[in-house]
């Protein structure tokens, strides 16, 4: 059984549309919001937002990891790569990420060794394969990601590795999470949930969104048949008046989640007090930074950051986005002075990124599009 | 970023701790499985894993995705015209 | 002295027969003096150069060409800079040479005539530079082009990674042939040789740096023929392109706004072989926007273009052809995809560089 395109069949796909149509038929206006960027993608990508009824509506939230790092993270990050004898190591995704002033590609250019890397693990291997070198590691993601930070970081720690570093903008989702229940400007009726941080954490954590905040949420899978079906056990929950934490991903999803990966992020991270996002503000205990016993790894305490913070152009409405307040064609400057190729936000940027997603793949017929002249 | 993919286990690497090598859509790379040893359930070749920037993350269940397809494709007959009429709705 | 003088005179000449030898190439490795002018740089022309290129008027600076009535000469030029310089299925020297071949095929013009220019890197081996020689010199008599004149320059350590290749093709074209956008109408197919995506991919592959182990080759050829057999088919064509780096998304790009038309793409119908799917998902790359070298993008009407599929799977190039999509009077200047199950989404002009040095 292929696990990838039977999850893409448009057969069951079109089942579960008339399912949708028939709930949505009965129901008043419906906002969804999809908490993690690669649901984004997913949707953009595969255009499943079209196939919906007109009254329901997903509501892009503030789940990509790489959209919530603040200008000044980033200035931090091209300061470190721009230290001599520094081997600075990244997600493709974080190159073009814009700083205060610059990004990473361009400090490339100005000859700083920035190295794209798929894995965490690569990262060791420059390191090894370097001995007179400083290697650093910008660590980001959610749990998903963590786990493997760690897991390397432990590696290293065996290995006796004295040349590597990790630069650690690991965040937590249900600090986030709570944010956007928490935030004024939202009316949601239900969450589609992270399913890939769910692998991690598992389904459990969730329960407070329906306990304490009222809103069913459905832990899905990334493929179009996850993402339709779990829209329409919202429906469903909503129909019959219920209000429960669901789980779509029951492949990969198990309620306690993966307790080596949890017990190793444990190991390795401590939570801080506060961490800036970008759009959201400071959200206390939302991030992670190396314990005390790897201080040696730590990057931040290896380099003097500037660690200043930068607040986003004034053009920006990143934020609203990230909280799902605004689309992103409302933004006032999407599509004209931030693009793809000239992006103001993070939220044009990464490739999970809800302006980015629906710039990319989006309807075209919703918004003007200014088609791109390349040279 | 969230990539996320199913790969299924090739080969345990025995000489090498915690690695694997995963084959997705008929193209291989090493992957680590720290993350996935469980002395009560040994990762084994034939296995299906969730694959996340070069980490196993969960082992994928074939009876659990056997059952969720199942589940989508029993829900009633196909509504074709719904679907259609939707489509003319929203491309107005 | 008579004895002094009929020394002298013998000393002179034993010279002159020695200096008038054609140079020897001793070395193994390029320096600057290969790029000076002077004796090495004849040394390095005689011996690797010459030999492997039927250099027409080689005392000259330049070549004369010489058309068939009735024709129109076309010219393009591309440089090649790809890394590493060999990958599964080519090298920079196949590239090199097809890749200009392939610019005057979309063009309707037969390719004849090429030009070949280096940089080359100080430290360079010169047996790998033999090789490469060798191999552009095989790939023009494959194609039937002769490659007329060229230029060496040599360049300090680290200055040009190696070597880059600039190669300029003459070809001719019958004024009958139109290809031109203007000629694009709404409804028209548009037709793709082959698989997506193998070129981008095998060169990741050769790479080495990611730890993917496929069997991608790369689809590096000369289209001349295929073109050919499209032309000769009967089809009406509208417009061709070879699409290289950026991939289809790119051409169709271009070819949606020159010709203030939209694009539809059907999502099933794109041709994707399977290890070039998987290193995509892998890697999280879009297929659309990976480079490909053997692949003829075409527009032709929609009446013909059965005949024109036809005619271009009978071709060994072309066994995997297939419409993938439409012009559109629709979102014009806009490429549109329509996914799996109806939804549909933009394909946008590539943004920054995925994959760098492809070609």
């Amino acid at each position: 059984m292929s696990q990838f395109t039977d999850f893409r069949d448009p057969v069951a796909a079109r089942k579960v549309l008339g399912r949708i149509a028939e709930l949505a038929a009965n129901q008043p206006h419906r906002k969804f919001m999809e908490i993690c960027g690669g649901h984004t993608h997913s949707i953009y990508r595969h255009g499943l937002e079209e196939l919906l009824p007109e009254n329901v509506e997903l509501v892009h939230g503030p789940g990509c990891p790489v959209c919530v790092i603040p200008m000044g993270r980033i200035d931090d990050a091209i300061h470190i790569a721009s230290q001599p004898n520094v081997i600075f190591c990244c997600f493709g995704d974080m190159l073009r990420v814009p700083g205060g002033k610059s990004n990473l590609l361009e400090a490339r250019a100005k000859g700083a060794d920035i190295r794209i890397v798929y894995s965490p693990m690569d990262v060791l291997s420059i390191a090894e394969r370097e001995p007179n070198r400083d290697v650093v590691f910008l660590a980001v993601g959610f749990e998903t990601t963590t786990p493997s930070t760690a897991v390397t970081i432990l590696e290293a720690s065996r290995r006796k590795l004295e040349n590597y570093f990790v630069m650690s903008n690991h965040i937590r989702i249900i600090p986030a999470i709570k944010a956007i229940l928490d935030s004024k400007d939202l009316q949601l009726d239900g969450f589609i949930g992270p399913g890939h941080v769910g692998t991690v954490i598992g389904n459990h954590p969730y329960a407070f969104v329906a306990s304490e905040y009222q809103k069913p949420l459905v832990t899905a899978g990334f493929e179009p048949l996850d993402i339709l079906e779990s829209v329409m056990r919202l429906l469903e929950q909503k129909s019959s008046g219920r209000c429960e934490v669901e789980n779509q991903y029951t492949r990969a999803v198990k309620d306690g989640g993966n307790p080596r990966a949890i017990d190793v992020i444990e190991r390795v991270f401590e939570i801080r007090p506060h961490f800036e996002w970008r759009g959201l503000g400071s959200i206390a205990q939302s991030a992670l930074k190396l314990r005390a016993e790897f201080a040696s790894f730590d990057a931040e305490l290896r380099y003097q950051v500037p660690g200043v913070k930068i607040a986003d152009p004034k053009a920006c409405q990143c934020g609203e986005v990230l909280r799902g307040a605004i689309r992103p064609w409302e933004c006032k400057v999407f599509g004209t002075a931030c693009t793809p190729e000239t992006p103001i936000g993070t939220c044009m940027v990464s490739s999970e990124g809800a302006c980015a997603a629906y710039y990319n793949y989006g309807r075209y017929n919703k918004a003007p599009r200014i088609p791109v002249r390349v040279g | 970023m969230c990539v996320g993919i199913p790969a299924r286990v090739v080969t345990i690497n025995q000489d090498k701790m915690f690695s694997a090598i995963v084959d997705v859509e008929g193209v291989r790379r090493e992957a680590n499985v720290a993350l996935l040893d469980d002395p009560n359930d040994p990762l084994r070749e034939g296995d299906w894993v969730l694959l996340h920037v070069g980490f196993a993350m969960s082992k994928l269940d074939e009876a659990e995705a056997k059952s969720t397809l199942e589940f989508i494709r029993s829900l009633g007959s196909v509504y074709d015209e719904e679907v259609d009429a939707l489509r003319g709705q929203n491309s107005a | 002295m008579k004895h002094e003088d009929s020394s002298r005179e013998r000393l002179h000449s034993r010279i002159e027969e020695w200096r008038r030898r054609p140079m020897r190439l001793h070395d193994d490795v390029i320096t600057s003096a290969h790029g000076a002018g002077g004796k090495a740089s004849q040394a390095l022309l005689n011996s690797i150069i010459f030999p492997a290129f039927e250099i027409v008027g080689a005392a000259m600076d330049g070549a004369v060409l010489k058309s068939d009535p009735g024709h129109d000469l076309v010219v393009t030029t591309d440089s090649f800079v790809v890394t590493p310089r060999r990958f599964p299925g080519g090298s920079i020297a196949k590239l090199a040479v097809n890749g200009s071949i392939n610019d005057l095929a979309v063009m309707g013009a037969t390719p004849r005539w090429m030009t070949v220019a280096f940089v080359i890197e100080e430290g360079f081996e010169i047996q790998e530079l033999r090789e490469l020689v060798a191999e552009l010199a095989r790939a023009a008599v494959d194609a039937g082009v002769s490659i007329v004149t060229g230029d060496t320059k040599v360049v300090g350590r680290g200055a040009a990674d190696g070597i880059y290749v600039t190669t300029t093709g003459v070809g001719t074209r019958a004024r009958s042939i139109k290809i031109d956008p203007a000629n694009v109408r709404s409804g028209d197919s548009i037709i793709i040789s082959g698989t997506l995506g193998d070129h981008g991919i095998a060169v990741l592959q050769a790479r080495g740096e990611l730890d993917i182990t496929s069997n991608v080759t790369s689809d590096c050829a000369p289209l001349h023929t295929l073109v050919e057999a499209l032309l000769t088919s009967g089809a009406e064509t509208r417009w061709m392109r070879d699409p290289t780096r950026g991939g289809v998304a790119s051409s169709l790009n271009e070819l949606a706004m020159d010709t203030e038309l939209g694009v539809r793409l059907n999502e099933t119908s794109l041709p994707i072989s399977r290890s070039v799917r998987g290193v995509c998902e892998l890697l999280g790359l879009d297929p659309l926007y990976v480079a490909n070298e053997g692949k003829l993008l075409a527009v032709v009407s929609s009446e013909t273009a059965e005949m024109a599929l036809e005619a271009l799977k009978a071709h060994p190039l072309g066994r995997d052809s297939a419409v993938i999509g439409e012009m559109t009077s629709e979102n014009p200047g806009i490429v549109v995809l329509e996914t799996l199950f109806g939804g549909t989404r933009v394909v946008d002009m590539l943004v920054g560089d995925p994959l760098p040095r492809i070609c």
